[in-house]
């Protein structure tokens, strides 16, 4: 009997280890014989711990599961019981392509990895020219995951083109975005998706080394990372002959140390070579000069681990779905307060309403739905009356917000946008490299600046605007240059939490 | 009753360091594996990274001062990470947190008398569907209520 219990952290965060140990326990008093697999997770985060019991080859759900549930589900008599997983309206009504795996293979046998189609691509890719390798992802139509959407083949071109000894391929890891685990979810269910679409970047490019900066706040990423990173090299995957090729690629799993500014590529560059996080200015382009002053792909996560799939199908097959110039998938992450929250991955072009009402369930406390951060801390809360905007690059930027990282963070009607306002310079405050003035010090008078709207002086509001302007045009990198967008989106479309404190106040 | 944090030994610093210095980018590794066998980054720890690494000693105080992870002094038995982030914030995590600190009577980073635990904010934990979500040193607990985080608390002797 093989039994499926995540290992994913939000599975284990809500007691998967303790579900585990129950079912063993319970399997042994009735003398079963289990094989219980640790798998990552389906994305169904309100599900999890999410138990599968494979059955004549389908695979049962079962959540959420407690200890207590580990005996009914053994006997089959458990009211938890959510039928074939596959067949749950949340799994089809999806487009996996980069999750393709996710929380269906142990994450960490190679084997189960090349029976669900992994390697197809790096095969694929041994065989192609550096030139055709890098076509493949332009033609796909691939853009940057991380939030920024710059096309990935142009970067890789860049790279591919400039002469040096060493090039580099480096993956941003450092998935700070509140709102956001793609990338933890990924690297927990499927690392060697990963590490393959790291090779395929190197042998486009002509790097042989990697790096993978990976947040110290993600422990359990990182444990199956560096796991997966030792077996993919014992295999051959990895190292000086890849898969017999003849060509040399490894990489190295490097740690954060809680930086969330070290998400913006430069600044990550400099950590990786043990400076402080602070944003370089560009030029010169990474892709020209990063790691070491070497030519250096930085891409992340999700953009890394798209590539094998990419190959593996071709890149028209991948082009084929998508909106406008925004092709193939979006991961999008539901989270906050929410009654279905998880990651949710379907072709780009879906509205921001259906997402949150029809696919998410609307709030958890049952109580309308006030607004959505969309891309992470950076990004702009969208009212209901901008529910019809499409999930697409240009469409929400068109909309002033950004899909960034495609997290979704719901908020119901108790939020107080002023104090979210507050909070996103505040955070900007906590977390500003200090290079350039317009984010070092703008961020701080942007916490003094609504706390006088607080008090009810209405006479801060133009000054708080005229703030954002400034830090928005005058910012070296996104976190100074964005923290606008939170902040007067929150003002634009919530005036009133700005000014019924006024009322309280007299 | 705080069993003490083992003292710095030289030679065993020299040691982590020369574990590491064949990296490219040392310092980061460098620091992590001091903290992680010492608790924090000793200060005697310094002139030998510096030396190792040929950097100034103004270099390295840059970079363990510019980075939240790392301390110049020990925490408590117990490192208690309560995330700040939107995610939670949407899940009364402010409240949550507010109580914590409240109960223990320690403001952020602060350590509880009795040296059982220091609390500290971290923005996001990457567990933003199932909020609010906090960490106890590499233990990560979701859906966190007053209930489960008096249990925590207990638990670590706080």
């Amino acid at each position: 009997m093989k039994i499926y219990v995540p290992a994913d952290s939000a599975a284990l965060a809500l007691g998967a280890n303790d579900v585990a140990d129950a079912i063993l326990e319970q399997a042994r008093a009735r003398g079963l014989d289990v094989e219980l697999v640790r798998n990552g997770t389906r994305g169904m985060i309100w599900l999890e711990p999410l138990v599968e019991v494979e059955l004549d080859g389908l695979r049962h759900g079962f959540g959420p599961a407690t200890p207590d549930d580990a005996a009914a589900i053994l006997d089959g008599t458990c009211a938890k019981a959510l039928g074939p997983v596959d067949k749950l309206d949340w799994m089809q009504r999806q487009t996996r392509l980069t999750f393709a795996r996710c929380g269906i293979i142990d994450p960490l046998s190679l084997d189960d990895y090349q029976a669900h189609g992994g390697l197809a691509g790096l095969k694929r890719a041994i065989k192609m020219t550096s030139a055709d390798i890098v076509d493949e992802v332009t033609t796909s139509g691939l853009r940057g995951r991380g939030g920024a959407g710059f096309p990935t083949g142009i970067k890789w071109n860049t790279v591919r083109q400039a002469e040096a000894a060493q090039k580099y391929i480096v993956c941003n890891a450092d998935e700070g975005d509140s709102g956001t685990f793609a990338d933890r979810m990924i690297m927990e269910g499927d690392p060697f998706t990963l590490i393959e679409g790291m090779i395929i970047a190197g042998l486009g490019v002509g790097a042989t080394r990697g790096y993978v900066y990976l947040r110290s706040e993600y422990p359990d990423a990182i444990s199956v990372m560096t796991r997966a990173v030792d077996i993919a090299r014992a295999a051959g995957v990895l190292g000086p002959d890849v898969l017999g090729s003849g060509r040399a690629f490894d990489l190295e799993i490097r740690k954060g140390a809680g930086a969330y500014v070290c998400g913006e590529e430069t600044s990550l560059l400099n950590s990786l070579e043990g400076k402080r996080g602070v944003v370089r200015a560009k030029p010169p382009l990474p892709a020209l000069e990063g790691f070491l002053g070497q030519p250096t792909v930085v891409n992340n996560v999700i953009s890394l681990a798209t590539v094998p799939v990419i190959f593996e199908k071709g890149a028209q097959f991948y082009a084929d779905f998508g909106l406008g110039r925004s092709r193939g998938t979006v991961t999008l992450q539901i989270a906050g307060n929410v009654a279905r929250g998880g990651l949710f991955e379907t072709a780009f072009g879906m509205s921001l309403g259906s997402v949150v009402n029809d696919i998410a369930g609307g709030t958890a406390s049952g109580r309308p739905v006030k607004a959505v951060q969309v891309g992470g801390p950076l990004g702009a809360y969208m009212p209901v009356s901008k529910f019809d905007t499409a999930l697409g690059y240009e469409e929400f930027d068109a909309a002033g917000g950004l899909i960034g990282h495609a997290g979704l963070v719901v908020f119901d009607d108790s939020a107080d946008m002023l104090r979210m306002a507050r909070f996103a310079m505040e955070f900007c405050a906590v977390e500003s490299c200090g290079k350039c003035t317009p984010c070092r010090i703008g961020a701080v008078r942007g916490v003094e600046t609504i706390d006088r709207i607080a008090t009810g002086d209405g006479a801060a509001i133009p000054l708080l605007t005229d703030l954002c302007e400034t830090m928005k045009d005058g910012s070296l990198c996104a976190l100074g240059g964005f923290t606008p967008f939170p902040v007067m989106s929150a003002l634009t479309h919530f005036p009133d939490d700005f000014a019924r404190v006024k009322e309280a106040a007299e | 009753m705080t069993p003490p944090a083992p003292a710095p030994d030289l030679d065993d610093m020299r040691a982590i360091i020369a574990q590491h210095t064949h990296l490219e980018g040392p310092l980061l590794p460098i620091l992590h594996a001091l903290q992680d066998a010492f608790g924090h980054v000793p200060d005697a720890a310094s002139p030998l990274i510096t030396e190792a690494l040929n950097i100034s000693r103004a270099e390295l105080h840059g970079v363990i001062s510019f980075y939240h992870d790392f301390r110049e002094n020990p925490a408590g038995r117990h490192v208690l990470k309560i995330c700040r982030a939107e995610a939670c914030q949407a899940v009364g995590g402010d409240a949550l947190a507010d109580a914590t600190l409240r109960k223990l009577g320690i403001d952020w980073h602060g350590t509880t008398p009795n040296g059982a635990v220091t609390v500290e904010p971290v923005y996001c934990l990457g567990l933003c569907a199932c909020g609010p979500a906090l960490m106890l040193d590499d233990k990560v607990m979701g859906r966190v209520d007053g209930m489960k985080l008096d249990k925590l608390l207990a638990g670590v002797g706080a």
